[in-house]
């Protein structure tokens, strides 16, 4: 066989291998954070497990914990369904719908979330009272008493605050997420709808064919953080007295003056349960990647 | 010829942008059955005609009749006449989220209110016509670009389309995949299908065009046979730019 030109371009790279800077690399990526939180929560389990006054709280503050979880998840969905709608009335072409959507979003963004969960809770839900009740004495006018009577029974007593609390988380979070949605939907390229239209579908067929599957399968990530961003900020709510956890905490904190024992085991709940949320939630978005 | 004879007819189209005049009053007829292709320098409003004609941009002034149907700014007719109008474009756009199969057959089900095995049938039989039955339960990120342009062809031929508008279909392709594109809209052009493309393929404008448009400036400047464009251009402008393209 005739020797061959090799291209010395061709030919394989050698190989530098630097060892000690690939250690270093190796020592920099690992994720030392993580082993810290680990072992802070260890620690603190082991505390709460191994030290009386700690495991006092602890038992104390569990009670709570289901209200925490069923308001979070509750307010979470309806706080989806509302962002969804209106994330798609923010797009409308209908002036009254567009603009209703762009009000709610910017009042809701434009005041602090403890101050709106006081007003919703304790100004809103009253004035919502009142206006069925005035709209019962109206239909009790007018003869007809079966929607009269059911009207005017509401009181303020028929909206218990676990519910106002979850009125509040749900309205504010849907202004959040309203935006999530409308920033998912307008990523969609201008392509995707014009194909669709040009196939005859109407604005609406496109919208549940074509754009929101899509526009949906991109905001999860965002859509994931604020359900953990929900469970820290349903913490909020212990203003308004509901039992949730910090609601739990403080009392217990005020009536034995165990406030490390109270808020240390506090802050490993709400820590425990995000960052298992969040792992959750990126073996999740792991998954859907896989399947693209 | 009646307007009967005629399956697109385009009557005095404006369509202004703010303040870009993209189309300045463009009359055409085109006849039951031709192909047509459009030519002209980027700007002149090639594909603003083409969109103005199945109203995905609605005309500032001006009429569209597609077989003797009128288009109304009507939402609902609007919907009813597109489906009639296959549109192809330079970007495919294919929908993403749906297998090669699922993007044919989704707006038969929807529009044409076809039964799902139906529909299915009926996606297959197409996506064979274009060549790529095997493909059909591939998502789109996993075809070529002419595989792409090839289902994005038999997503619109699935509806039975009366005309087919394509804009620029080729201009996005590899040069590699450009032929098995042109391949099929030279199979279509000889079953008779009436088609209005925008490209400037003029291997495909010799093959199978009837009639050649060449537009400037928002207007058609001219509208004649290949033959009499390409050996004796009327316009100034007209041999200035073939001379642009042709020297290649």
């Amino acid at each position: 066989m005739p020797e061959q030109q090799v291209d010395p371009l061709l030919q394989p790279h050698p190989v530098i291998k630097i060892e000690g800077q690939r250690e270093l690399r190796n020592w920099r990526a690992f994720p030392w954070w993580f082993v810290a939180l680990i072992s802070i929560a260890a620690l603190a389990a082991y505390t709460i497990y191994a030290q009386e006054s700690y495991r006092e709280a602890f038992l104390w503050i569990k009670a709570g914990l289901q209200v925490t979880l069923s308001i979070s998840l509750i307010s979470y969905f309806i706080a989806v369904f509302l962002g969804l709608i209106t994330g798609l009335s923010r797009l409308s072409k209908n002036v009254f719908l567009n603009n209703l959507a762009r009000l709610y979003v910017e009042l809701i963004r434009g005041v602090p979330m403890m101050v709106l969960i006081f007003f919703i809770a304790l100004v809103g839900v009253p004035a919502v009272v009142d206006g069925l009740n005035n709209l019962g004495h109206w239909f009790g006018q007018q003869g007809i008493t079966p929607l009269a009577v059911a009207l005017t029974a509401f009181s303020n007593k028929s909206f218990p605050m676990t519910v106002r609390a979850t009125v509040a988380l749900s309205v504010t979070y849907g202004a959040f997420i309203a935006e999530i949605f409308r920033a998912g939907i307008q990523s969609i390229e201008r392509g995707q709808m014009e194909a669709a239209r040009s196939l005859g579908m109407s604005s609406g067929q496109a919208m549940v064919h074509i754009i929101l599957p899509q526009a949906i399968r991109n905001v999860l990530p965002a859509l994931g953080n604020d359900f953990v961003a929900m469970v820290k900020d349903s913490s909020l709510v212990s203003v308004l007295a509901v039992r949730d956890i910090t609601q739990i905490s403080r009392l217990y904190a005020g009536s034995t003056f165990r406030f490390r024992e109270a808020y240390m085991t506090l802050s490993v709940m709400y820590l425990t349960l995000t960052v298992a949320l969040s792992l959750l939630l990126q073996a999740f978005e792991r998954r859907l990647r896989r399947n693209d | 010829m009646t307007n009967a004879q005629h399956i697109i007819v385009v009557e005095d189209l404006h369509k202004h942008f703010d303040q870009v005049h993209a189309l300045n009053g463009v009359s055409m007829k085109v006849g039951r059955g031709k192909v047509v292709v459009i030519i002209g320098p980027s700007g002149s409003g090639k594909s603003t005609l083409l969109r103005c004609i199945n109203h995905l941009e609605i005309p500032t002034q001006g009429k569209v009749s597609i077989d003797g149907e009128l288009l109304t700014p009507d939402q609902k007719h609007l919907n009813e006449v597109r489906a009639e109008i296959g549109m192809v474009f330079q970007l495919f756009n294919l929908f993403p989220h749906l297998t090669a199969i699922e993007n044919v057959t989704l707006a038969q089900k929807v529009v044409r209110k076809r039964s799902k095995a139906e529909a299915a049938e009926i996606a297959m039989k197409q996506l064979e016509r274009v060549g790529i039955p095997e493909k059909a339960d591939v998502y789109p990120s996993q075809l070529s670009g002419g595989q792409q342009q090839r289902v994005a062809i038999a997503r619109s031929l699935a509806m039975d389309p009366k005309i087919m508008l394509f804009d620029e279909p080729t201009s996005a392709l590899d040069p590699e995949m450009i032929k098995e594109v042109l391949d099929v809209m030279l199979d279509l052009a000889k079953e008779g299908m009436t088609m209005l493309v925008v490209s400037h393929e003029m291997g495909f404008t010799r093959a199978a065009a009837d009639e050649i448009i060449f537009m400037d400036e928002g207007l058609i400047v001219e509208h004649t046979t290949p033959h009499d464009l390409f050996n004796n251009p009327r316009e100034e402008r007209t041999k200035l730019f073939l001379s642009q393209i042709l020297q290649h």
